[in-house]
């Protein structure tokens, strides 16, 4: 029986996480996504799943509360804006180094600094190389729809167990803040301890005689030993890169030019392609869902089709590195993109495609 | 059938909540609708303003530079936004509080009195549909009965009793709006 709603993409995955039979949510409220936590707080799950919802005193506390629900192998989350995440940096680092899954969502403000409250996508680079220090990768889902706000925090969560990872849903303000008609995936149960200690071995849930005890560090001061588990994490993102590339394409089959674009500038970018197209500009989108594994096959197979590349994305630019990386050289690439919380309108787009692309 | 709608006024009128029954209204009947905010610092007596989308195909951006009708609820948005209809479009608006009435002469434009019928009525919450009214007087993109099951799906259960009071103003709406240009 589907269940269709009008929902804000915040709302749609605070109901999503409870619906993944998610163990617990920790966050601390900054617009444009204070809606999770109070959509959380309004649901109560801790009176039906008994998914513990709690504000902590500051970003650093929740993500270091979601540190310790994910050694014990437990299905948990965060989310904040860009400046919280920047706060949570840290904490996202130790996961990765540490091989925890949890979930974390970032819908993406103006920066740098306190910036705006407005939307951006000025984190690609935060989300995508790094954001907290060391060698490691996030996989990064960019959603394009209140649907997908949905959708993904399942998915999240399922890539997260899978490869031991933190996943980080990098989502914006329009996404966040708009509402969409939803359909909802059915409520999960949550895990059982006997089902946690099936799925997740390595997770500090009490030692039993059998076996050692279990370790969640990401400290090693043996650099031999640091050394291999750095290998082996390489290791994770290269299978990562070949197993979970996922990306849309719209209108590419005809397409002599194409927009690069994910999130809220993707949509923006559709009507920009009616627009170009009524005017006989044979446009076409790609749209990455994963920002990391990024879709880098099929922009290189694209380039021997295309005469040119325009990125849009709001920001100064930071996706095009990927994207010319992708096409090494094959065709021209050129960014499009508004900053400061200000969002591109489909016709500053085709402009923006007339002047950097064709004409220039 | 694409209509976009932007809907733009003071905080505090129902403009933000107007939008989201127009939205509900469009998924009674199966159709794709979005609904954007802007979400600035807005407050009581600040502006507001939301983007509705309602379409039988897949509705691409949320965000537009141009509609096909405009719903004005105040001065500060006449002058933002009379020049994003479309050419041949619509422009609705409440003349309480204009000082510069609508200049363009290539869209259609109506009148409604929302404020004054609605404090007529004795009850100025109602405000907000009775333009709803107005609108779909206009347009009748969504029919009212879809519009009541949308009113039931946006307000708490707790509000219900209060339905017939909204659509007797959405009524007075229909019933008031006055053809200002047509083109």
């Amino acid at each position: 029986m589907k269940e269709l709603r009008l929902m804000k993409g915040n709302e749609a995955i605070a109901e999503a996480f409870i619906r993944a039979g998610a163990d617990g949510y920790f966050g601390y409220p900054i617009t444009p996504q204070s809606e999770v936590l109070e959509y959380l707080m309004a649901q109560k799950p801790y009176e039906t799943t008994g998914m513990v919802v709690l504000q902590a005193e500051s970003e650093v506390a929740a993500i270091n509360m979601v540190y310790g629900g994910a050694g014990c192998g437990k299905k948990v989350v965060t989310s904040s804006s860009s400046p919280g995440i920047s706060l949570k940096a840290e904490g996202i680092s130790y996961m990765a180094g540490a091989e925890l899954p949890c979930l974390v969502v970032n819908v993406v403000r103006g920066g740098p600094g306190l910036g705006t409250i407005q939307p951006s996508q000025g984190d690609y680079f935060q989300s995508t190389k790094g954001g907290g220090h060391g060698d490691y990768k996030l996989i990064v889902l960019a959603p394009a729809s209140v649907q997908e706000m949905a959708d993904f925090a399942k998915l999240g969560f399922e890539l997260a167990f899978k490869y031991r990872t933190p996943v980080m849903i990098q989502s914006d303000g329009v996404i966040g803040q708009m509402m969409e008609k939803v359909e909802l995936f059915e409520q999960m149960p949550r895990w059982t301890n006997e089902e946690i200690k099936k799925i997740s071995p390595w997770a500090t849930v009490g030692k039993t005689p059998d076996r050692e005890r279990n370790i969640i560090t990401s400290l090693d001061l043996d650099p031999a030993r640091q050394e291999r588990h750095v290998y082996k994490l390489g290791a994770k993102y290269k299978e990562i890169e070949e197993n979970e590339v996922r990306f849309e394409k719209i209108q590419c089959d005809d397409a002599e030019y194409i927009f690069v674009a994910y999130g809220s500038s993707a949509r923006i970018c559709q009507k920009s392609i009616e627009i170009a197209r009524a005017k006989g500009i044979k446009v076409g989108l790609l749209r990455p869902i994963t920002l990391f594994p990024f879709p880098k096959k099929v922009l290189n197979k694209l380039a021997d089709q295309v005469k040119g590349m325009l990125t849009v994305e709001m920001s100064l630019g930071q996706m095009i590195e990927d994207v010319q990386l992708a096409v090494n050289g094959k065709v021209k690439v050129e960014h499009y993109g508004r900053v400061g919380g200000m969002i591109p309108s489909p016709d500053e787009i085709v402009a923006a495609l007339e002047q950097k692309i064709i004409g220039g | 059938m694409t209509e976009e709608i932007i809907i733009a006024g003071f905080g505090g009128q129902g403009v933000l909540s107007m939008g989201k029954i127009l939205a509900y209204s469009g998924i009674m009947q199966d159709q794709e609708v979005s609904w954007m905010p802007s979400y600035g610092p807005e407050m009581r007596g600040g502006t507001a303003n939301v983007t509705v989308i309602l379409s039988d195909s897949r509705v691409s951006s949320p965000i537009l530079n141009e509609f096909d009708t405009a719903i004005i609820l105040n001065q500060q948005s006449m002058d933002k936004f009379e020049s994003t209809v479309k050419k041949g479009g619509i422009l609705l608006y409440d003349s309480n509080g204009i000082t510069r009435h609508p200049q363009r002469k290539d869209i259609t434009i109506y009148r409604i009195e929302a404020a004054a019928k609605a404090s007529e009525t004795g009850n100025t919450k109602v405000f907000n549909m009775i333009v709803l009214g107005a609108y779909l007087k206009i347009k009748p993109i969504v029919k009212l009965e879809n519009v009541i099951k949308g009113l039931k799906k946006s307000l708490p259960e707790r509000y219900h009793n209060l339905i017939p009071q909204n659509e007797q103003a959405i009524q007075l709406g229909m019933d008031n709006v006055k053809l200002i240009q047509k083109v």
